[in-house]
């Protein structure tokens, strides 16, 4: 019990900082380690196998696209003020989470599982609809990047490359025969080689 | 038991606090996405939770990998429009989005 509020804690205060920070490699940073903290509580409530995955992908593939499209984009580290007060967006998260904890809280106690097929069986079998769903969201957003990040061909440069492919090429220049004066010397050691 | 899980219940809580209090005071494009995925992540302890409270974790953890994926991908694709709106706009400042109705 104590480790897990150890680490519902450190959670708390890495998201905050993650969302705190002004610089953005350090907020990526601060995520990973979310995710990390989260992949260890959802480890300890029994979820093995999505802890994994959460550790996996979430601190993994994540953070290195956070980190690949920062520097792509460059840091941006200068002060924005918020758009909406921060009083009353502290408000509204704080009357969120009454709201949500007054229908959540106490929490019921957890009924042991009555023959309940394994992950696989459950993954594969009882929710297959749900994996190709999956494949076709994956597919659809390797597509929605190919499209994104494509770099467009400005009018500019392709008038360019139209006018340079449409000029005659210059007549390539003749090879031209080395004639090199033969000494005495080299004579001799041509006719012994 | 019950303590462990109000722990959990408590943490679900606070990481969707936090990530709304962020959606609403961030005006950075990349801080956006990062208050997105801690929003998400409170929604998946939930949905663990969720199994483990009526005895059906493993159907829990097949909803949570789906929801991990759907994630992902949002992620991919938003990092790749604020990638593209730094491109054309300079900044990446939500409130130069308003500049694309022009």
């Amino acid at each position: 019990m104590l480790f897990n509020l150890l680490l519902m804690i450190a959670a708390v205060l890495c998201a905050f900082q993650a969302l705190r920070t002004r610089q953005l490699l350090a907020a990526a940073l601060w995520l990973a380690c979310t995710s990390a903290i989260v992949a260890g509580l959802l480890y300890a409530l029994g979820a093995h196998e999505v802890a994994v995955i959460e550790l996996s992908v979430g601190a993994g593939l994540v953070t290195v696209l956070f980190v690949f499209g920062i520097t792509i984009a460059g840091e941006e580290t200068q002060e924005m003020r918020s758009l909406v007060p921060w009083a009353l967006a502290g408000g509204l998260a704080l009357a969120l989470i009454g709201l949500v904890g007054w229908f959540v809280l106490p929490v019921p106690e957890a009924s042991t599982a009555v023959a309940e097929p394994s992950f696989s069986v459950m993954l594969w079998e009882n929710r297959g609809l749900d994996m190709l769903v999956q494949i076709g969201l994956i597919f659809a957003g390797v597509m929605g990047i190919l499209g994104i990040l494509a770099e467009k061909e400005t009018a500019e440069e392709r008038a360019r490359a139209n006018y340079k492919a449409r000029q005659p090429q210059p007549p390539l220049p003749q090879p031209q025969t080395i004639h090199t004066e033969s000494t005495p010397e080299s004579q001799i050691k041509e006719a012994h080689a | 038991m019950s303590n462990e899980l109000t722990i959990v219940a408590a943490t679900v809580l606070c990481l969707l606090g936090v990530a709304l209090y962020g959606l609403l005071t961030v005006r950075n494009l990349f801080q956006v996405i990062i208050a997105l995925q801690i929003l998400v992540k409170g929604a998946l302890i939930a949905l663990v939770m969720a199994g483990k409270i009526s005895g059906q974790l493993n159907l829990g953890q097949s909803l949570a990998v789906t929801v991990i994926v759907a994630d992902t991908i949002v992620a991919v694709v938003g990092l790749a429009l604020a990638v593209q709106v730094k491109r054309y706009t300079g900044s990446l400042d939500i409130k130069n989005l308003s500049t694309l109705r022009r």
